[in-house]
């Protein structure tokens, strides 16, 4: 039988016989699955099956929907434009004039108002408009490994940062497009108290970035507490003003780890977004974190947008347990959920239309 | 033996006298116009000589280009496997797109990826195909290990002797021995045969599984023929064709030292991985080794057809080349608009590329980004899905046969789909629908019939035998003389019974051996036992009766004796005995037998004509009148009842086993045996003959002209042992033999015998026809002794020419087969297979057209074909017999003209039950192939519910079958059985070869191999079915799946400056494809059932759905990439505007869009799914799972892996949040509403068959039955219908069906009192 190996039939080697069968008895299994017995459930879709689930669709997604609109409707939200495109503006001038390296800070403020006061923890939010941080080059204009902490990437930054790589002839750290362009202006909030004083609202700078990020990914070089020495021999991002181990006193949120970089360093998904700036903690149960009342926002205005027509905005909000203030997902859910009630129905009819006849379908008489 | 002694020398003084075999130099080469030829192109043939015989000196020279016998089937070797594998790879079309994508994402300026990344597909595309291939090609080194490893006994010039060699060492040149049973280790000359008469016999089976044995001849005229040949004394020269894969054919001669040549035939060649059997040593020199042999020259891969689906599918896959062009370039503009918008912003980085030329790199990148648009993995897993589909056609157990002990064989592995779509099938008559199992029914020897009235009964006995016991008369292949003696009482009708009884226990006893029915094909007992005739056992009788001299009858008598035995030994059938297997039992022939006996003599003298008498052989001495004593004293021991005619010889004669190369040979041996005319022995030069009462004669065996399908019949030159004549016996299709047969005027005395024998016979052989009995005519013809020498001349020249052997053998055989004596005829009957009738009518039901193309005979086609039900008592029958071209335009036309006429009377007439049905003879069809009518007759056919074409050749087949696929466009399936069906098989679309009794060309040639006829119908019906639905739907899910996630990846475009930004993890959406959604579609394509077995089955009209590709049409495809657009956008926009103006970062974005879509894909699945296991849960829930749990451990564990797109705590803070699920169980409900609802309401509205039946399986099995009864009422309604709507579309395969029901449902009701 050796021989039989020049059988066109088994040189193809293709053939798969089964293991199963021995020499003597080539007769397949007789199992459920090589004779294709498998029990199955066969679901057949017809209006009669269907409409059960477009009924229990309909009759979740409503209360869902109604809940995720009320929710959404007590979260506050304050929003004030501070551009700058109109002349009345108080920030015109400062948008004007623009240059990144500009040494005096051009500062604005905006008055406004709070209708109803913000009971819990308010976040606060700068918001920038037609700013594609998507854009795919920009994207990937960064160094992960030298933001990490990586003494090698902080020497020799991945070419993927090119054309902010280097400048001159040290390299820049960080380096890249994205921390380049990191938002520089700065928010200050003051309450106006009825009897015109101004008073200073505390904003918190810690925990606005996402906890991997500040202790995970985002690290500084070497095991140096002195980050002018761990930065030695680098140079800051063109645009901005102070080298990156300047970026705040406190140790803890200075270097890479600078909270205010790490927020900006996760670029947003579409081109208009906001990122979280400052959290303004509840003190007590007694008062609202931020009463009713005049407020003034003091910018100190650095970052230019004019140039490609973006817009800046600062959003106070409140968050709740479905993230921040968005009608889009309850109204959606009620729509959905009446859409398939509704079809629920029309099935229905179908069904006592067709259905009983088709049972009989196949039966002409 | 001295006989055997003084042809050969006889023959010799003729060669040496013409001179036609000496040397060159001296022979003027006007008379070898042939061997001059072959001389001047030293470049078509090869030169052997003995390795270590006179030769060696010049072996080196000559032998250095031979292969040797090592083989190396595999592909690669260890080293050069990489880049070997590599380049065959890249040279699929799909893996160079792969490689362009890679190289694509290397440019800098359009990368997209990192470089890694895209590299993934094609490393894993390459890697899976590199691993099948590496461990194909291990499987086959190790097969080669095995094979080059086998010892062979090969003669070694240093020890002078024998010694044991592998099969790698042998070279060309060598001299091999071989004992019985082994197999030949390359393809050598027999040089010599332990056998006295220098044949072996070598068993086929490894080369094409041809179980019968086949008879091999030592080379004439060596000098050392019978004692052990030594090689230091062979000084021949052989020179032989170059190596070819002609299985068949082997030229050359070979030269001795004395200038004398001696012709060399394939009878002479041994060829490589045959077995020895029946004799026990064999010798012979190697002329071609390893490679080079036949066996290997043959050996071809596997067959690669592209099905019909496939190419549809290549269509789709164009179309998705124009949507990734649309979107990249959407892209590419919308790219460059936005950038030359911007003057100046933080976010660029600012490069002096325009934005024309950003634009354009944009284009490239998003051919990257974009890629899975075009479903490369689609091949890959169309391929698996087809492997898939094939463990389940090959695991079906009803296709497994219990006798053969086989089961299907799936030769092709990619046209599984075409089985769901076939629209004509072309079928062979004889071993396909019929059993080929030949027996023989009844015979008319010179213009007497004998009806054989006892075998008619006995054969119904056997047929009731059959179906009561289910199992085949295969095991009863060796029954022993107890049964034997049975027979030969079987002359009583009473003995049947007696004969099936004790012939059923023996077989109970008997152990299931299948292999048994191997050793021995065409012998069931039912072939072998033939009830002789009560009538023609009286005349044979005769011969010792006292009436015996009497002219007429004895006339008639040496007629019957002739008959017989031509039957006996105008064949080439092998003869051995059971006891010894496989060896042959030739009795030594005393040399009183041959002397003659007068009477008989006077007998054959008295019809061979007077010039016997005038040609006494001088050998033939001695006493004839002891012979005659012998004779008559023999007679009386014997007393030449009828009833031991079978066992005429030695009481208790052993059994012979016949084994034919095909049936009806064998058939008309037992007939002739059941006679007392028994084959006993065969040797190359003779033929032991029992003739009744005369015991065992040795009949000189001059030539055998064997068969071909252009002469249509085979004759035997002997010379006769008797007369001493020279008798050639021909044996051949009715139609050749009737115009051969002398004409009356001829012949002087016999003229009016002779006419009226051939009346009476070509009555008689109408009537056999008719009755659907294959007939075959048996005549003979005598030669002078001159006449024979002189053609005899020819004949030598023709067998050992070189060039043009064919042609001449061809015309030598014309030359004697004139002029010839028409002794008979017989009827042989061939049943029909077990369920053929219920299959045709099936696969008719399910739209299929049936033809049948045959090589029968009209009437004999005819009645087969009311018998398998292809033609209903109440079909119209167009018969096309013309006999020339202009006559069968007419016809053509007037048929035409007819069925139009006829079906537009029946236009509102509901008479469905009648159709037309068109017979078309061989000659006919010659003409209606022809360009100019070919149009007319397919036009014609189309009106027919049924074809048969009778008479035709093997070309003519494969022609109509080419015509109609080409022609009408359609799917064809040809299926048969013979070497005469592999034309028609392998021009199918797909084509299934039946391995029954005819060897295994056609099964080797073939896409399917089944055992039985009836196995196409579940192979066609439901695994076909299934195989088509399964596959179709499959890859339009893989289109809506790619579609659906990359339009995800373009909409994203629209909102990141058309950068070529993907919002994703690149080996997320890397991976996306590859691993999280690839193997549920596999599942889906492998184990989807819309409708369980039994229903298929059962309503054969669900078939029409595959036909008319109803699965899969292009408005399917849109309609699918319809909803793909409808489910991207809501997957895209949902999270969009739940999140767009939030703090969410690109990946926190991408996270429930990708969750979504994973859900979205996978529940598409589940609507789209017919039947779902436990597998389909397992795989669709794991999924589902790894993909979660893989973004949740990269999220956790990556911390600076994968740069612009680090996942770090992305997806478990998303995960965390439950605004991640509100999107997510928004998007998948809403995307998913469609489809449900498109699905509830089309299947309610208006569901398609197939639904309706898929909702009967779910009934419990009373309601099942009562559904399927007035399913069936319903359908012969619709069929009504669909008839109608036939005639009035012209070549328009009525896809009405789908419909039909419901519209029969609506007005049909009250108009239809018939059913109600």
């Amino acid at each position: 039988m050796m021989a039989s190996s020049y059988n066109a039939k088994e040189e193809d080697g293709h053939v798969a016989v089964p293991v199963g069968g021995t020499i003597k008895n080539k007769k397949p299994d007789n199992t459920a699955f090589k004779q294709q017995r498998l029990p199955a459930w066969q679901p057949i879709l017809t209006a009669g099956t269907v409409l059960p689930a477009f009924f229990v669709i309909g009759l979740i997604f409503i209360p869902i929907g109604i809940g995720l609109y009320v929710t959404s409707n007590n979260i506050r939200e304050f929003e004030i434009d501070y551009t700058g495109t109109d002349i009345d503006d108080p920030c015109f001038n400062c948008s004007q004039s623009f240059s990144w390296n500009n040494t005096r800070p051009c500062t604005c403020a905006l008055d406004f108002s709070l209708d109803h006061p913000f009971e819990s923890n308010v976040f606060m939010y700068y918001g920038l408009s037609n700013f594609y941080q998507n854009h795919r080059r920009y994207v990937k204009s960064r160094d992960d490994s030298q933001l990490n902490g990586d003494i090698n990437s902080l020497k020799n930054p991945s070419k993927e940062c090119e054309p902010y790589a280097r400048n001159e002839k040290a390299p820049i750290a960080p380096c890249g497009a994205i921390a380049n362009s990191m938002f520089n202006d700065t928010l200050d909030l003051y309450y106006v108290h009825p009897n015109g004083t101004r008073i200073q609202i505390p904003l918190s700078k810690k925990d606005i970035a996402w906890w991997t990020d500040k202790h995970v990914k985002f690290r500084n070089p070497g095991n140096n507490p002195n980050l002018t020495a761990a930065f030695q021999g680098t140079s800051k991002p063109i645009n901005w003003r102070r080298p990156v181990y300047e970026l705040d006193t406190d140790e803890e949120n200075n270097g890479f780890i600078n909270e205010d970089f790490i927020v900006w360093m996760r670029t947003a998904a579409l081109p208009t977004f906001r990122k979280l700036y400052r959290i303004i903690q509840k003190k007590n149960n007694m008062t609202p974190t931020l009463p009713r009342g005049n407020y003034t926002l003091e910018v100190s205005y650095n970052y230019p947008v004019r140039s490609f027509e973006g817009r800046k905005r600062v959003i106070l909000s409140t968050i709740s347990w479905m993230g921040g203030k968005n009608p889009f997902l309850g109204i959606a859910y009620i729509t959905v959920g009446s859409v398939c009630f509704f079809l629920g129905v029309v099935l229905l009819i179908i069904h006592h239309k067709y259905g009983s006849r088709n049972n009989s379908a196949d039966i002409p008489n | 033996m001295e006989q055997f002694y003084w042809v050969r020398r006889r023959w010799r003084q003729l060669i040496s006298g013409r001179g036609l075999y000496s040397a060159p130099a001296s022979q003027p080469t006007k008379s070898s116009p042939e061997l001059h030829n072959t001389e001047r192109l030293p470049g078509k043939r090869r030169t052997v000589v003995a390795r270590h015989g006179s030769h060696q000196h010049e072996y080196h020279n000559i032998s250095k280009g031979y292969h040797g016998n090592r083989i190396r089937t595999t592909k690669y070797s260890l080293l050069t496997f990489i880049p070997m594998n590599l380049f065959q790879q890249f040279h699929r079309t799909a893996n160079l797109y792969f490689l362009f994508l890679v190289m694509l994402n290397w440019v800098p300026v359009v990368e997209a990826f990192q470089k890694e990344i895209t590299m993934i597909p094609l490393v894993v595309v390459l890697i899976v195909i590199a691993i099948k291939d590496a461990l194909e090609d291990y499987r086959r080194y190790r097969f080669d290990q095995k094979i080059n490893n086998n010892i062979a006994s090969v003669y070694s010039g240093k020890h002078q002797t024998y010694v044991d060699q592998h099969w790698q060492e042998v070279r060309v040149g060598d001299f091999v021995r071989l004992s019985c049973n082994e197999i030949i280790p390359a393809d050598m000359l027999l040089l010599y045969s332990s056998d006295p008469h220098g044949v072996c016999y070598i068993e086929t089976a490894n080369l094409d599984g041809e179980t019968n044995l086949k008879q091999r001849e030592v080379v004439r005229d060596l000098p050392q023929q019978c004692s052990e040949l030594t090689p230091e004394n062979f000084h021949g020269r052989i020179e032989c064709e170059n190596p070819n894969n002609d299985l068949s054919r082997f030229r050359g001669y070979v030269e001795h030292p004395s200038k004398v040549r001696v012709g060399l035939h394939n009878n002479n060649l041994l060829l490589r991985s045959c077995t020895v059997r029946n004799t026990e040593t064999v010798i012979g020199i190697v002329v071609y080794a390893g490679h080079e042999t036949k066996a290997m020259m043959n050996n071809s891969g596997p067959r690669y057809k592209r099905s019909k689906l496939e190419r549809r599918l290549n269509v789709d896959v164009l179309w998705s080349v124009v949507l990734l062009v649309i979107m990249c370039l959407t892209t590419a503009i919308g790219h460059g608009l936005w950038l030359s918008n911007l003057k100046e912003a933080p976010f660029l980085i600012t490069d002096s590329v325009s934005p024309a030329l950003a634009g354009f790199y944009l284009f490239w990148t998003m051919i990257i980004v974009l890629q899975v648009l075009i479903p490369i993995s689609l091949y890959v897993s169309v391929e698996v899905v087809k492997l898939g589909q094939i463990f389940f056609i090959q695991n079906d157990k009803d296709f497994y046969n219990e006798n053969l002990d086989s089961r299907i064989q799936c030769r092709a592995l990619n046209i599984t789909e075409d089985l769901g779509q076939i629209q004509y099938l072309f079928s062979d008559k004889t071993g396909t629908l019929t059993e080929n199992k030949m027996v023989f029914r009844r015979c008319t020897i010179a213009g007497v019939e004998y009806p054989h009235e006892e075998n008619a009964r006995r054969l119904e006995v056997y047929e009731q035998e059959d179906e009561a016991m289910g199992r085949s008369q295969t095991l009863k292949s060796r029954t022993s003389a107890k049964s034997l003696s049975c027979k030969s009482l079987s002359c009583n009708r009473s003995s049947l019974s007696l004969q099936t009884l004790t012939g059923y226990p023996e077989e109970e006893q008997e152990p299931p051996s299948p292999t048994l029915h191997q050793q021995s094909p065409f012998s069931s007992p039912m072939e072998k036992h033939v009830a002789p005739d009560r009538l023609l056992v009286q005349k044979l009788n005769c011969l010792s009766s006292p009436l015996f001299l009497l002219r007429d009858a004895s006339m008639e008598l040496t007629y019957i004796v002739d008959f017989f035995m031509a039957l006996a030994i105008c064949n080439t059938v092998v003869v051995s005995s059971p006891n010894q297997p496989r060896h042959v039992k030739v009795p030594e022939v005393s040399p009183t037998k041959l002397k003659s006996l007068d009477e008989i003599k006077m007998l054959f003298q008295r019809f061979g004509l007077p010039r016997f008498s005038a040609l006494s052989p001088p050998h033939n001495t001695g006493s004839p009148r002891s012979f005659t004593r012998k004779y008559f004293t023999r007679r009386k021991a014997t007393s030449f009842r009828s009833g031991e005619l079978g066992s005429a010889g030695e009481p208790g004669a052993d059994e012979l086993i016949y084994e034919a190369e095909s049936p009806d040979e064998a058939a008309l041996v037992h007939a002739a045996r059941a006679y007392g005319c028994t084959l006993r022995g065969r040797s190359v030069e003779h033929l032991l003959v029992e003739l009744p009462g005369m015991g065992s004669l040795a009949v000189r065996l001059l030539h055998i002209l064997p068969f071909d399908s252009t002469r249509k019949r085979m004759s035997v030159v002997v010379r006769h042992p008797l007369t001493n004549q020279v008798v050639v016996y021909t044996k051949g299709a009715d139609s050749v033999i009737m115009d051969l047969a002398e004409s009356p005027k001829s012949a002087e005395r016999s003229d009016s015998m002779q006419g009226h024998i051939r009346k009476q016979t070509q009555k008689h052989l109408d009537d056999y026809a008719r009755e659907g009995l294959r007939t075959l005519c048996i005549a003979k013809k005598v030669l002078e002794e001159e006449e024979y020498e002189v053609w005899l001349k020819h004949q030598v020249f023709a067998e050992t020419s070189i060039e043009n052997r064919e042609e001449l053998l061809m015309e030598s055989a014309l030359r004697l087969e004139t002029n010839i004596t028409l002794l008979g005829a017989t009827g042989i009957v061939d049943r029909l297979q077990e369920e053929v009738p219920e299959t045709i009518e099936a696969l008719q039901k399910a739209g299929v057209k049936v033809w049948v193309l045959t090589g029968d005979k009209q009437e004999t086609a005819i009645n087969i074909a009311c018998a398998c039900r292809l033609l209903r008592s109440t079909d119209h029958l167009l018969t096309a017999n013309c006999g020339s071209k202009g006559m069968c335009e007419t016809l053509l036309l007037d048929l035409r003209k007819e069925v139009e006429r006829r079906e537009a009377e029946r236009g509102d007439a509901t008479d469905v039950t009648s159709g037309f049905a068109m017979v078309v003879d061989g000659c006919t069809l010659d003409f209606a192939l022809q360009d100019d009518l070919k149009d007319n007759f397919l036009e014609l056919s189309q009106h027919c519910r049924a074809v048969i074409c009778c008479r035709s050749t093997p070309l003519q087949k494969s022609q109509v079958v080419r015509l109609v696929r080409d022609k009408l466009r359609v799917m064809t399936l040809a299926i048969g059985d013979g070497a005469n069906d592999v034309s028609m098989i392998q021009v199918a679309d797909v084509g299934v070869g039946i391995s029954g009794q005819e060897g295994m060309q056609a099964v080797m040639s073939s896409d399917f191999a089944i055992s039985r006829f009836k196995h196409l119908r579940k192979l066609l019906l439901v695994h076909g079915h299934w195989c088509y639905s399964r596959l179709a739907n499959m890859i339009l899910y893989f289109f809506y799946k790619n579609v659906m996630y990359v339009n995800l990846l373009f909409w994203y475009q629209f909102f990141c400056g058309f950068s070529g930004n993907v919002m994703t993890n690149s080996w997320v959406l890397i991976f996306f494809n590859l691993l999280f959604t690839s193997a549920p579609p596999l599942l889906y394509g492998i184990l989807d059932k819309d409708v369980s077995a039994d229903t298929l089955m059962k309503l054969p009209e669900l078939y029409k759905s595959g036909q008319n590709s109803k699965a899969y049409l292009p408005s399917t495809f849109w309609l699918t990439m319809l909803d793909a657009l409808y489910q991207s956008l809501v997957c895209f926009f949902i999270p969009y505007f739940a999140l767009n103006g939030s703090d969410a970062d690109l990946l926190s974005f991408g996270s429930p869009i990708n969750a979504s879509a994973l859900l979205i894909i996978l529940l598409h699945q589940v609507i789209e799914s017919h039947s779902l296991t436990w597998l389909h849960a397992v795989v669709l829930v794991g999924s589902a799972l790894f993909y979660f749990s893989f973004t949740l451990v990269f999220s956790m564990v990556c911390v600076t892996c994968s740069p612009p797109s680090n996942p770090l705590g992305v997806d478990k803070l998303q995960m965390s949040e439950m605004h991640f699920y509100g999107v997510c169980a928004l998007t998948t409900v809403l995307a998913l509403i469609p489809r449900l609802l498109f699905h509830a309401l089309h299947n309610t509205i208006s569901p398609s068959n197939t639904l309706k039946a898929a909702m009967m399986d779910q009934f419990n099995p009373e309601d099942y039955c009562k559904r399927m009864q007035r399913w069936n009422q319903t359908q012969a309604q619709t069929n009504v219908k669909s008839l109608i709507t036939v005639e009035h579309s012209d070549i328009m395969i009525p896809n009405c069906d789908f419909r039909l029901p419901e519209e029969l449902k609506e007005f049909g009701t009250p108009s239809s009192p018939v059913l109600s």
